[in-house]
């Protein structure tokens, strides 16, 4: 079964061998016999890409939309340290990517040799793992091994810097086999703590599932799994900015978004709740708050596959390891093979206080006027794509969160953000991934002018491929979240945070090519969708709103889930000296 | 195995459920941690440490298996419970890492170092030199007519005593290997 072929070949032959159809490159002297080997074969596709941090989100955006491990392809030096924020972005999410970077020849590595970077120490913090391959033979093997890494346990982003006189030289290549790697992290959680689990969703009187990015990563049967436990118990559900899409939203569990900008009836569940199951979510700093003040009345249950995310930030009472669908599946079997029991008396009083939160309407917004309000054009934007099968990439803001409260997610894998890391410029090639992996598909890119123009330059990647991607730019001329803070916690001083100089985006889109839409007022605005939604081709869609609009409901920082702002109030002082060194 | 070592990813083996009171109380462990003896990845446990800010109070490295090119790192940390049982899942985490143990906690252990010391001086402070050392077992590995230089092991504590008593006798360097341990009996 081995066979002798070129270090290059055996790259392409490993990519093909692991089902790999798609990749986002750039060429580069490093990379050139790859190049050539990838320029004689038609099995896989090359997306050549403008930047190499596009081609790590664009590959990001493909990962997240179909659950597959995205690919790159870039050069040595300076198309590794490029790479740098989209491996970050990765790992941060956990987002499974094979990231492949060209190298000096061996005999050259620590010479200063042109274009060469110490890639490995580099990428050794924003990668799950990563490999120089110095010797031909060992290629294939790595190559296979990278692909159970990043796809195994956690997923992340693992990257093989190869050298080019690896990739010339001729060596052994091995086909892939059942994985040999002494890496394989367990999947079944501990069923005695399953059965805690089960015991204490049996008695709980005011529970809620706490969800996240872990269930989506699971597979899309871990959110079957969920939707089936949720609706079996009557449990509300709310879900973390990765989680969207997990439950759906047209669910009537659904509480919607929690965290600092999450909705009213999520946080307070959250803090109020007797009960917490966190599903793959990890606590991050955007959903506790202050954590000494965090849901304190809970007896709290973590599923989480990677044992580090346990007591990293709150400590739990029934800590289970494993992945979510696995463990879904065991928790299911055993409550009802226990008579599938909840308290429903104590569980009417919880839902009655849930809707009474529910009623503050906390998303309420008045469109009144000749200025479009951010949250109408994404309510607009929401009723006129829910029927299609949408695929929605945000930027990294204000628009953000508004995408995430005013767009309705009804299954996993639709829905691309920048949550960890919190990358500006991350939308837009995503968005580039997404339409490669889905080219029937609505690709909607969400974005702040701001974030937008940080990756721009891909706009000749959406044309050259032909990617009819929307980009839905909420264009308020402002940096908004950075604006808000300002406001909140610096005197409103806004410091550097305005767009000046500001392109003529439908001119831009003209000059690539592409199909450019102004819209400034509320009365043209559903026109003005439609034509970006029936237009065969890249839009970018220029949709101009008010400018000091601010980002509600808000947990300020130092505050607690069940202090939250709400639109309409007086932003003056609400965040203290200990809160304003938070970020 | 007892039933507090803990493998990768285990959960009903965890030291979780056994300290459910987290304190804030400064501990010393001493973890020993076997991995694969590949490039860099020593740099990855090191980078750990210092990209997470976890404490290094020493560590030591070789390769004990050099069929499987297996290396037992041994690393004294410190730092609350919370925290250290961050660092044994976050050292987990880690691809090559094959085990984690933490001494500390799983039982009776040994701990041992060596260390040299150079003690340079002549007359009544020469003599008194020499007999402490021979006092604490420590070899005369080198010595000139105004230098000494003396090998010692033991635990670090033994060693910190000796460092002690050498100073005001004319001690002008110190090289230390840090900190080797096993579990006692099986």
């Amino acid at each position: 079964m081995t066979r002798k072929m070129t270090g290059a070949k055996m790259i392409v032959q490993a990519l093909i061998d692991q089902g790999v159809d798609t990749i986002f490159g750039y060429p580069g002297g490093a990379v050139l016999p790859i190049y050539d080997e990838v320029f004689q074969q038609n099995s896989i596709k090359h997306v050549l890409v403008r930047h190499e941090q596009g081609a790590v989100h664009a590959a990001e955006g493909y990962a997240r939309s179909t659950g597959k491990p995205g690919v790159v392809l870039v050069t040595s030096g300076p198309g590794a340290t490029n790479a740098v924020t989209g491996l970050t972005d990765a790992l941060m999410d956990s987002i499974p990517l094979v990231v492949l970077t060209g190298q000096v020849p061996t005999f050259m590595i620590g010479s200063d040799a042109f274009q060469e970077a110490d890639t490995v120490g580099i990428t050794r913090p924003c990668t799950k793992h990563n490999w120089l391959v110095k010797e031909t033979d060992k290629l294939s093997g790595v190559l296979h091994e990278a692909f159970h890494v990043a796809t195994s346990g956690r997923p992340g982003p693992v990257l093989i810097d190869i050298p080019k006189d690896v990739q010339f030289a001729t060596g052994t290549y091995t086909p892939k086999k059942p994985s040999v790697s002494h890496y394989q992290p367990p999947v079944k959680g501990d069923m005695d703590a399953i059965i805690e689990l089960v015991e204490a969703i049996e008695t709980a009187k005011r529970p809620v599932f706490y969800t996240g990015g872990g269930v989506i990563n699971s597979g899309p049967a871990a959110s079957q799994l969920l939707r089936e436990l949720v609706e079996a118990t009557g449990f509300p559900i709310t879900s973390t900015l990765m989680g969207l899409g997990c439950y759906p939203a047209s669910g009537d569990k659904w509480l919607g978004m929690l965290g600092m900008h999450g909705l009213y009836q999520a946080n307070m569940a959250m803090h109020d709740c007797d009960l917490m199951i966190n599903v793959g979510a990890r606590f991050d700093d955007r959903i506790t708050g202050v954590v000494d003040m965090f849901s304190p009345k809970s007896k709290k249950a973590h599923i989480d596959i990677d044992p580090s995310s346990i007591n990293k930030i709150i400590r739990v009472d029934i800590p289970i390891i494993g992945d979510v669908g696995h463990v879904l599946e065991d928790l299911l079997k055993v409550w009802k093979s226990r008579g599938r029991k909840t308290n429903s008396e104590a569980m009417a009083k919880w839902w009655k206080k849930i809707d009474a939160w529910r009623s503050i309407d906390c998303l309420k917004f008045e469109q009144k006027g000749k200025i479009i309000k951010p949250q109408y054009a994404l309510s607009r934007l929401e009723a006129l794509t829910k029927k299609y099968d949408r695929y929605i990439c945000t930027e990294v803001g204000q628009h953000q969160m508004w995408a995430a409260q005013y767009l309705d997610f009804e299954a996993p894998n639709r829905w691309m953000t920048s949550g960890g890391l919190g990358t500006m410029g991350y939308g837009f090639p995503a968005s580039i991934g997404v339409q490669m992996a889905h080219p029937d598909a609505l690709v909607i890119n969400v974005a702040g002018e701001a974030s937008w123009l940080m990756n721009m330059q891909e706009m000749g990647t959406a044309m050259q491929y032909g990617l009819p991607v929307k980009q839905f730019i909420l264009n308020n001329e402002r940096l908004g979240m950075v604006r808000q803070w300002q406001e909140l916690l610096h005197g409103e001083r806004y410091s550097q945070s305005w767009s000046e100089s500001l392109p003529d985006f439908v001119k831009l889109a003209e000059a690539f090519g592409a199909k450019g839409i102004l819209c400034s007022d509320p009365d043209d605005l559903d026109d003005a969708i439609m034509e970006m939604l029936t237009y065969d081709g890249p839009v970018i869609f220029d949709c101009l709103v008010e400018k000091h609009e601010n980002c509600f409901p808000m947990i300020p920082s130092g505050k607690a889930h069940n202090d939250m702002m709400l639109a309409g109030v007086d932003t003056q002082g609400v965040i203290d000296a200990k809160g304003s060194v938070l970020v | 195995m007892s039933p507090l070592k803990i493998k990768k990813g285990s959960t009903s083996h965890s030291a979780y459920n056994l300290r459910p009171n987290f304190s804030d109380v400064i501990e010393r462990h001493t973890l020993a941690v076997l991995v694969e003896n590949e490039p860099g990845v020593l740099a990855r446990v090191i980078g750990l440490f210092s990209g997470r800010g976890y404490n290094i109070d020493s560590l030591t490295v070789a390769e004990v298996d050099h069929t499987g090119h297996l290396s037992r790192i041994t690393i004294v940390t410190s730092g609350t419970p919370q925290v250290i049982e961050q660092i044994k899942a976050q050292l987990g985490r880690i691809v090559p890492v094959h085990e984690v143990h933490d001494l500390t906690v799983e039982g009776p252990s040994v701990e041992r170092e060596l260390a040299m010391f150079k003690v340079t001086g002549t007359g009544d402070k020469r003599v008194e030199a020499l007999r402490l050392a021979d006092i604490f077992r420590a070899n005369v590995v080198d010595s000139t007519l105004e230098t000494f230089v003396f090998e010692i092991t033991g635990a670090p504590d033994k060693i910190d005593a000796f460092a002690e008593l050498m100073r005001p006798l004319g001690l002008t360097d110190v090289a230390r290997t840090g900190v080797a341990a096993l579990p006692r009996g099986n």
